[in-house]
């Protein structure tokens, strides 16, 4: 089974739009929602769920007044100053390290699991969908993507199928470095502005770090050419197949707002055929 | 006052109006750039940087000839990041919170802390503007700690504004908590509306008073503004989408130099926020 992650480093550059689009290209897959934090591909998905899971993962100190002595001992050595001075812990400054727990000479503290989210198997109209969402202000993150991308492969595997399309989340940290691991290849979604070359080149960096093979786009090219060829040229250096361009194209947002692919909303539209020529490139180099 | 600048959803313009922001304001004003994982204000900004600091946490090294082998360090451990196998133990660095149970547990004194890199502080000026940023190290999964640390930057008594990163989880919370105001910038789009009821929901468990800047307006629908008016949600500012706004900041100009007109907007912008402040 191949699985194909796309990331972008910086947010906002279109990797749910063009994701979206390889799954009106693309027959035989599994899609996946791996950008937990702020899942936006079910808007497009429609999704109708077909299992609900709640999402359990790490633990918050609670503190029982009732025996609680005020020793201080937990305020000593909880290193996240998530203990008041009347002993009442902060849950969401709280690490889940459980030091205060097991400390405790009273055991006046409990340690439940959190709930932190919920995952779903679900089917759409491109085919079978996991995807997950983690509750507000949570943690965790990261164990909810590897989760998701596990049950992803699954279900692949269950319904006979061998490509897994995963929307990745933002940024370089944990739930990137979890949306990683065993991917066939990356592929950054980059846009043509300092920023999008600055995170780009910190996506591409980690990518080489965990010796995933990285492609790459730059979504809205013609918004500032010159900076666009500067990324394209800076990937050849990094060994980051640069698969194409694609034109900034009002397309995308509007059949964003119609809850539609941009294949489904325009195939002429310029976006639409370049992502075609995204995917025929990707799929003839992963074989796919 | 310090004012976090959120939005849920990734590439809204969180790095826009901080930037300009602070740039517009003749005050003496503080940007702490806490996207530390794709740090970009100092693109906008351009400060010239006077200090670099490595920012490390602990970590334990466990002394063998000390060790008796009792797993006590390992049960403590609710990350896995120490186990004993066979004759020795062997902590996993990169899977390590810092919690210090292992070394308070171990009743050998056989654990002592060492350093994970986690990444760099750089701190500069330019012109009135402080500015402060985190760059995560590459490979390096904790952003909330890093995060922690830029934000021990903040002057009280001047204004500071944070430029946190996308999503509503750790890291962003880091980001936003003991703010006075958190500033949300979205996107009239579905994506932008999702996800900005998310970060809404963030910020109602923080208990920050907040407003809202609607970015690019007029290039999706208008169901940002309905959700904004249903939920009292102030909409302090407008950017509509102009594409040279988009090409400016294609190129790390700010908008107010580009534009000038636009300064005088982002010192309402602050004065509203001053009065919702309160």
């Amino acid at each position: 089974m191949k699985e194909i992650v796309i990331i972008s480093g910086k947010g906002g550059t279109g990797k749910t739009s063009i994701i979206s689009a390889f799954a009106s290209l693309v027959e035989n897959k599994v899609l996946c929602d791996a950008d937990v934090d702020a899942a936006d591909l079910h808007l497009i998905m429609n999704p109708e769920i077909k299992e609900r899971h709640d999402f359990e993962s790490g633990y918050t100190a609670i503190i029982n007044q009732d025996k609680c002595t005020e020793c201080g001992l937990c305020r000593e050595l909880c290193r996240w100053d998530a203990i008041s001075e009347n002993f009442v812990v902060d849950s969401i400054e709280c690490e889940g390290c459980g030091v205060c727990y097991y400390f405790c000479p009273e055991k006046a503290i409990d340690f439940p699991m959190n709930t932190c989210g919920e995952w779903y198997l679900s089917e759409t109209r491109f085919g079978p969908m996991a995807h997950a969402r983690l509750g507000i202000a949570e943690e965790n993150s990261g164990k909810l993507v590897t989760l998701i991308r596990k049950e992803g492969k699954k279900l692949a595997e269950e319904k006979k199928l061998d490509l897994l399309l995963t929307d990745g989340p933002p940024g370089i940290g944990c739930p990137v470095i979890a949306s990683l691991g065993g991917a066939t290849a990356v592929l950054i979604v980059t846009e043509p502005t300092v920023s999008g070359r600055h995170d780009m080149e910190r996506v591409a960096e980690l990518a080489a770090f965990f010796k995933i093979p990285a492609m790459m786009c730059v979504n809205k090219f013609d918004l500032n050419p010159g900076e666009g060829e500067a990324i394209e040229a800076f990937a050849r250096e990094r060994n980051v197949t640069v698969i194409g361009r694609v034109p900034f194209d009002p397309a995308f947002t509007q059949a964003m707002v119609q809850g539609k692919t941009i294949v489904e909303f325009d195939s002429q539209s310029e976006g639409c055929l370049a992502v075609k020529g995204i995917w025929e490139t990707l799929s003839q180099r992963l074989e796919i | 006052m310090i004012i976090s600048i959120a939005s849920g959803k990734g590439g809204t313009g969180k790095t826009t109006v901080a930037t300009n922001l602070a740039a517009s304001l003749d005050s003496d004003v503080q940007v702490l750039d806490c996207d530390v994982e794709e740090p970009n204000s100092h693109l906008f900004i351009q400060p010239t940087i006077e200090e670099v600091k490595t920012i490390s946490t602990p970590v334990p090294e466990v002394d063998m000839d000390k060790c008796t082998l009792c797993g006590k360090c390992a049960e403590i451990c609710q990350f896995n990041a120490i186990v004993v196998i066979g004759e020795t133990v062997l902590p996993f660095h990169e899977l390590c919170h810092s919690c210090g149970g292992c070394m308070a547990v171990c009743p050998e004194k056989a654990i002592t802390e060492t350093d994970r890199e986690l990444g760099i502080i750089e701190k500069g000026h330019r012109n009135g503007i402080e500015f402060v940023h985190g760059k995560l190290r590459v490979g390096e999964a904790m952003s909330p700690p890093l995060i922690r640390k830029v934000r021990e930057y903040t002057r009280p008594g001047r204004l500071t504004i944070i430029d946190a990163p996308p999503g509503t989880s750790c890291p962003v919370i880091a980001s936003m908590t003991g703010a006075d105001f958190v500033l949300l910038v979205t996107e009239p789009t579905p994506f932008g509306l999702h996800d900005l009821k998310l970060a809404v929901g963030a910020v109602k468990i923080l208990g920050i008073p907040s407003g809202l800047v609607i970015n690019r307006s007029g290039m999706g629908d208008d169901q940002v503004r309905e959700y904004a008016e249903q939920e009292g949600l102030h909409i302090l500012m407008e950017i509509p989408f102009d594409r040279r706004i988009a090409e400016a900041y294609s190129r790390g100009d700010l908008v107010v130099d580009v534009m000038p007109e636009w300064k005088e907007k982002f010192l309402e912008l602050y004065h509203r926020i001053e009065k919702l402040a309160g």
